[in-house]
């Protein structure tokens, strides 16, 4: 072997591909991401309703969504329900739909997690000084909840981010997918090359996730120090 | 009345999950039904035509039938009859890459026209999709490591073959050898590396791709060349999609009246199968 794998990197438009490749995989998570959490509220406040019915339903909504796995949800979103259903959007906006289904139903469950976890003498004590439903939650619950949730949530966004890199099976360009045409072109000269395309995808995962996470931490940390003093 | 605006959207939510439930239930049941029966959704050539683009199906990652080259563009044999395909109907190729067990899926979920994707014939995906005339012909051959050749398949009783998911390679061991154990892989890219880092005693898979590969890669050998009936490689297009199945037959008949796949055998596939091969073990006169 004359030459280092990492050349691979430098042929051609290699890394710009594989930059755009990253590029729609941060379009279509961060897309999923704010429909997602938008709707996973909605939800989760819904969930803390005394209503039976609707809890009923919107824990079949999460089970469904958490039991399920990504790869299958894709397939079934992107292949079987066009051909009964007649709604054919391309494999892009069907991964947005399908992920900010998932993010929605695993938010919805954080969501309720934090407003339950609310001292019960703050609920009842904005009921005593006569809040409505509306006003105890905007006012009491979720100004509380909030601080509760933002560890789980970041999480949350981490994990989304990093599943996305199932998408090549409905045929998206993700930066995984550029990144196996790479390593396929190259295969005869750079027989290294592998490794290097994978770490330099390993390295744009990490620029992501890793300020998310470090995020996460520190959050954490201030509602600790903030509860116990 | 603030209170019963929630829960009537609640109500209509619920209702709308709950659908998206019971019809996704449902999926698995109906498919087979409608995928036999229906032909709405594929496209005639007409309106392929009036919509002035054709969606087929490549691979991204099969050099040298369907791959990405470093300038970023899709190029191999497959890729040149897709090009030369869209510029006989006068319409523009849009191209879907795809992996092995998803072609057919891409094409009955209508998500292309046509699939150009080293799609070998077989019986079982006669039933689910319309094949057109062949244009290659190949058979399942199996690569092992020149300092542990395997060139019986006697030999593999008890090991692991490597096989990608989806592929001929796999029908035909599972089917006609099952005392051969198969560690399946979703993608070219994976199933080499398996080989490489010794997962397996062996890799089966097309033979004139085996060729090209092991051309570059002195350690490994093509032990077994031929095994199983000799196959074809054909344009896929809906079951039911007369229109564009009849076009595409004629248009294999007149490419080969000119000649075009022995260029294009010359152009994309020689540099890569080197001496072993002739042109004549590959397409079809």
């Amino acid at each position: 072997m004359a030459h280092s794998g990492i050349n691979v990197l430098f042929e051609g438009r290699n890394l710009i591909r594989l930059f755009g490749g990253l590029w729609t995989t941060v379009e279509i998570a961060g897309v999923a991401l704010i429909l997602g959490l938008l709707l996973g509220i909605v939800l989760g406040v819904l969930r803390t309703f005394p209503n039976r019915l609707l809890r009923l339903v919107l824990r079949l909504y999460l089970e469904f969504f958490r039991i399920t796995p990504t790869v299958v949800l894709l397939f079934l979103f992107y292949y079987i329900l066009p051909r009964q259903l007649g709604v054919n959007l391309p494999a892009n906006q069907m991964a947005m739909l399908a992920f900010a289904l998932w993010t929605s139903a695993e938010m919805s469950d954080i969501v309720r997690g934090a407003l339950i976890s609310v001292p019960k003498h703050q609920r009842e004590s904005g009921m005593a000084i006569g809040l409505n439903r509306w006003q105890l939650y905007r006012y009491v619950l979720i100004p509380q909840a909030v601080s509760l949730e933002l560890p789980a949530t970041v999480n949350l966004v981490t994990r989304v981010i990093k599943t996305t890199s199932v998408l090549m099976l409905i045929s998206v360009m993700d930066v995984i997918n550029v990144g196996q045409q790479v390593v396929e072109a190259n295969n005869q000269k750079f027989p290294t090359g592998v490794f290097w395309v994978y770490g330099m995808i390993f390295v744009m995962y990490f620029a992501i996730d890793y300020p998310l996470s470090w995020w996460a931490k520190r959050l954490d940390k201030k509602r600790l120090e903030r509860a116990n003093g | 009345m603030k209170k019963f605006g929630v829960k009537k959207f609640a109500l209509f939510f619920g209702i709308t999950a709950s659908l998206a439930l019971v019809l996704s239930g449902c999926g698995s049941n109906k498919s087979n039904h409608s995928t036999a029966s229906s032909t709405n959704g594929s496209s005639t050539v007409q309106q392929i035509k009036k919509r002035g683009t054709i969606r087929i199906a490549v691979f991204g990652d099969l050099p040298p039938y369907g791959w990405v080259n470093k300038q970023g563009q899709r190029v191999g044999y497959d890729l040149t009859l897709a090009r030369r395909i869209a510029k006989d109907l006068k319409v523009k190729p849009k191209f879907v890459q795809v992996n092995a067990n998803n072609r057919v899926d891409a094409l009955n979920a209508n998500k292309v026209d046509l699939v150009l994707a080293n799609f070998t014939v077989t019986p079982e995906r006669k039933q689910v999709v319309a094949f057109a005339s062949p244009y290659m012909k190949v058979s399942v051959g199996v690569v092992s490591p020149k300092a542990k050749p395997v060139t019986k398949v006697t030999q593999l009783q008890g090991k692991n073959l490597i096989v990608t998911k989806g592929t001929t390679a796999e029908n035909y061991f599972t089917a006609k050898q099952s005392k051969v154990n198969l560690l399946k892989f979703d993608s070219k890219t994976q199933q080499f590396n398996a080989l490489k880092n010794n997962r397996g005693a062996a890799l089966a898979d097309d033979n004139s791709y085996l060729y090209a590969w092991v051309k570059d890669q002195p350690k490994y050998t093509v032990g077994i060349k031929s095994i199983g009936p000799k196959q074809y490689i054909a344009p896929a297009v809906k079951k039911g999609n007369k229109s564009l199945l009849n076009w595409t037959n004629q248009e294999v008949k007149s490419l080969n009246g000119e000649g075009f796949f022995e260029k294009d055998y010359n152009s994309q596939l020689k540099p890569y199968f080197g001496k072993e091969v002739k042109p004549q073990d590959i397409i079809i006169k």
